[in-house]
Formats: structure tokens, C-alpha cells, sequence
């Protein structure tokens, strides 16, 4: 077998969507940490165009882009499916993907934003995206892949553990079990998975990160305007 | 499945429509193509497309597939005729789906920023950035291609429908703001790609001229205009 390895970050979502498809697929592979202020060479090397985390690199051979990583990982290995086997069920389930990058801007502005108009607004449009998920993607299913995890999942992943503290920083609660209800079921369900639970980064740790940065991000947009 | 009816709900002068033409002709799939006016779109894409109310569609029995990049995919998956669009390495499936995401996450948004930019010195920027996006490109298209005219090897694949999709648009922009992108002096493998891909009997015929798509252009222009000014 190839060796696999992978270069993360703690803290970032996108690294774990990679780690949870390795473990549930029962790949082992070498974990790199990175320090995104000072990228090692081999990062540099293996994603000279965006420079960014996470990278696989199996074989010698990198691959860059969580949603290119995913497909690559169940292409390789293919035991406990990740996408559903019907090609209008994967296009659904890529389309999903898809989707939650896309709104990303979205709930990163809701993250750095200031009580105000502008909030306010970010707020709205949060609500708007999250019922259309729950509605559309999720529905009466316990996760997006249907009985048991898939892509989706854990493509939506960060809203289960990330998107917590970043409701506690911004001080208000968008998913709640009365707003929506079956999303907020479905993260439970979600964090219960022992490969799940066992593969987050500490609560503690990422509150004061995410703190921190949050604080950075204000204080950046204030010199701007 | 695949002898079921193909639909393609789309506008001729948007390339990610064209993509999906391209890969259908490929693997020689009738399909009806249904034309939509975007400034009054039909109940059947709204019904269809109801997240994003855009197009391109694709209706395969029944069933409506969204985003470009994912119906090429799906083509390719239920006509498993020949030949292949995206390869059949997965490593090369990764280059391929990881040149898409840049070409259309990174590198043609800079088109429409090229359009919006005000002075020559900040137009001269985003052309820069175009360029060195092709230089990228230009290396992607060596290493994939292999010795062989398009990224796909001996046959068009996925990189030459999405990024060859783009060319009319390119071309508009080259026009629209006199400058040179498709320089032979720093990318020529891209200068001779794209001078065949769209001569490709799967290709041929599919994207616009760049006058007609400056044409289709300046009337949405004229139109949000109007529109913003009432």
C-alpha cells in the first residue's frame, strides 16, 4: 500500500473533512501539522497554486482542494461508500456540496459581523440558507447520505462543531430545536459517530482560536472603513 | 436509462450551457434543447432549477440535474460510451476536477472583473492576472495532455469542455478591452489548443463568435440600464 499523508491544520474544517473520510474508510495515513504562518516547503511544493491546506499526498503524488480530495479518496477506496452508487443521487449529493461552499462567504461575514444593520442582514440570510438545507438536502432523512453518513455530511460537517462557537462569539443562536429542528437533530447525530466525535479539534482550544481571529478580522474591517 | 428522453433547459450565449452541449455531442445523445429568454424564465426551469433559477438544466427522465461541472459528470457516468470525458486514472480524474474548480472558481471571475474595472492602471492588473493565469494553465495543459493536442490525451475530455467552453467569452473580452490574453510567446501550447478544440466535431458550431456574444452583452447591459434608471 502507498504511503498516504496528509497536511492539515488544527483547527480547520476542511482538514477534518479529509481526516473523517480517511477513518471511515480505514485508510492509514501520516498527519502534518501546519503552521499557516509559516508553510513548509512541501506545502508550497505540493500546492504551489493556491498554497493552501489540506493536501493528500498518496504516493508521492499531492492532490489539492477538499471537494477533488473527497472524490479522489472514495474513488481510491471504495469500501464503506461515501456517495450514493445512483448517478442522479451523486449529482444531488455534489450539488449539495456544492451549495454549502458557495454560501460560505455568507456565514463568514455572519462570523465577523457587529451588531447592526449589516448583522442583522447576515442573520436573515443564514436562517434563509440553513431552512432551504434542512428542507431540500436534509428533509425527514437522519443524515444527508440517508441511514448513514455520507459526503454531504461531512461537507456539512463544520456547522456541527465550528458553527456552535462562532453562534456563541456573534452572541446570537440561529439553530435551535425550535428554528430547525431537524437540522439541530442532525448534529447530534452527527457528533454521537465515535470516528466523529473522536476526530474534533478540542472545544477550548477552538473557541479561544476563533476568538482570537474573530477579533482580528474587526478590528481589520474598522481600519477599512 | 440512458434510452430515456434528454432535455437541456439553456441560453446558446452562456458557456457553462455550452459545456453541457459539448459533452451530449460527445457521446452522440439527442436531446432537445430548450432556449430560455434569462430576462423571463420559463415555469419549467423555475420548477426545475428552484435553488439557483439558472441554467444550464439538464432533464433526464424526468429528473433535473444543476451545475454544469456536476451534469458533465453525470453524462459521463450514465453513457458509458465511448469515449470517456473525464480519465479513467483516479490521480488524473483529481488533476482534471482540480483544474476545473481554479478555472471557474478563480480564473474567469477575473473576466468579469476585467469588464467593471475603472482606469488603465487597475485594468492593466486584472489583465495581468489573467495572463499569469493562463501560464498556469499553459503548464496544467503540457502535463496533462501528455505529448497529445488537448488535456483529454488523443480526445477532448473534461478541462477542454470547461475551460474551451470559456473561449467565446475570452475572445469578447480580448476584443472589448484591446488586449492580447492568448499570447504565443507565453503560452503557445494554449494558442494551438485553443485554435482546434473548438473545431472539434463535438465543439463545432457550440460557442458563439465573440461579436455576437458582445452583441448579447451590451443588450443586458442596456437592459439592467433601463431596468435601474425606471
Amino acid at each position: 500500500m502507498e504511503e498516504v499523508k496528509l497536511h492539515g491544520f488544527w483547527a480547520s474544517p476542511f482538514s477534518h473533512r479529509v481526516i473523517w473520510s480517511l477513518k471511515l474508510k480505514g485508510v492509514n495515513y501520516d498527519y502534518i501539522e501546519e503552521d499557516l504562518s509559516n508553510k513548509s516547503q512541501a506545502l508550497l511544493q505540493y500546492n504551489p497554486v493556491h498554497k493552501k491546506i489540506p493536501v493528500l499526498v498518496h504516493g508521492g503524488k499531492p492532490i489539492a482542494e477538499s471537494s477533488v480530495i473527497l472524490e479522489y479518496i472514495e474513488e481510491v477506496w471504495p469500501e464503506n461508500p461515501l456517495l450514493p452508487k445512483d448517478a442522479y443521487e451523486r449529482a444531488m449529493a455534489r450539488f449539495w456540496i456544492k451549495f454549502v461552499e458557495e454560501k460560505g462567504l455568507t456565514f463568514y461575514g455572519f462570523y465577523k459581523s457587529t451588531p447592526g444593520e449589516e448583522q442583522e442582514k447576515a442573520t436573515k440570510e443564514i436562517m434563509e440558507i440553513l431552512k432551504v438545507v434542512e428542507e431540500k438536502a436534509l428533509g425527514d432523512k437522519k443524515f444527508f447520505g440517508g441511514d448513514k453518513l455520507g459526503l454531504v455530511d461531512i461537507s456539512f460537517g463544520w456547522l456541527a462543531h465550528w458553527f456552535q462557537f462562532t453562534q456563541k462569539l456573534v452572541g446570537i443562536q440561529v439553530i435551535e430545536p425550535t428554528t430547525l429542528p431537524k437540522l439541530h437533530a442532525w448534529i447530534n447525530n452527527f457528533k454521537q459517530i465515535p470516528l466523529i466525535k473522536e476526530n474534533l479539534p478540542d472545544g477550548e482550544k477552538l473557541l479561544v482560536h476563533l476568538k482570537n481571529l474573530r477579533e482580528w478580522l474587526i478590528a481589520e474591517k474598522n481600519l477599512k472603513s | 436509462m440512458a434510452t430515456s428522453v434528454v432535455k437541456l433547459l439553456g441560453a446558446q450565449s452562456s458557456p457553462y450551457v455550452n459545456r453541457v452541449q459539448i459533452a451530449l455531442n460527445l457521446k452522440s445523445i439527442d436531446y432537445e434543447f430548450i432556449n430560455e429568454n434569462l430576462a423571463a424564465k420559463s415555469d419549467l426551469l423555475l420548477k426545475s432549477n428552484p435553488i439557483y433559477k439558472k441554467v444550464p438544466v439538464l432533464i433526464h427522465a424526468d429528473k433535473p440535474i444543476c451545475e454544469s461541472l456536476f451534469i458533465v459528470e453525470y453524462i459521463d457516468e450514465v453513457w458509458t460510451n465511448s469515449p470517456s470525458i473525464l480519465p479513467s486514472d483516479p490521480y488524473d480524474r483529481a488533476t482534471a476536477r482540480f483544474w476545473a474548480a481554479y478555472i471557474d472558481i478563480k480564473w474567469f471571475p477575473l473576466f468579469g472583473e476585467l469588464r467593471q474595472v475603472k482606469g488603465e492602471e487597475a485594468k492593466a492588473a486584472v489583465v495581468e492576472k489573467i495572463v499569469e493565469g493562463l501560464v498556469l494553465l499553459e503548464e496544467a495543459f503540457v502535463k496533462c495532455s501528455k505529448g497529445e493536442v488537448y488535456f483529454g490525451g488523443e480526445s477532448i475530455g473534461y478541462v477542454d469542455i470547461i475551460l474551451g467552453s470559456y473561449l467565446g467569452w475570452v475572445k469578447a473580452g480580448e476584443i472589448m478591452a484591446s488586449v492580447k490574453l492568448l499570447d504565443e510567446t507565453k503560452t503557445p501550447g494554449l494558442v494551438g489548443w485553443a485554435e482546434r478544440v473548438l473545431l472539434n466535431d463535438a465543439a463545432k458550431d457550440v460557442v458563439p463568435e465573440p461579436q455576437v456574444l458582445i452583441e448579447v452583452l451590451n443588450k443586458f447591459m442596456m437592459a439592467s440600464a433601463k431596468a435601474s434608471s425606471n
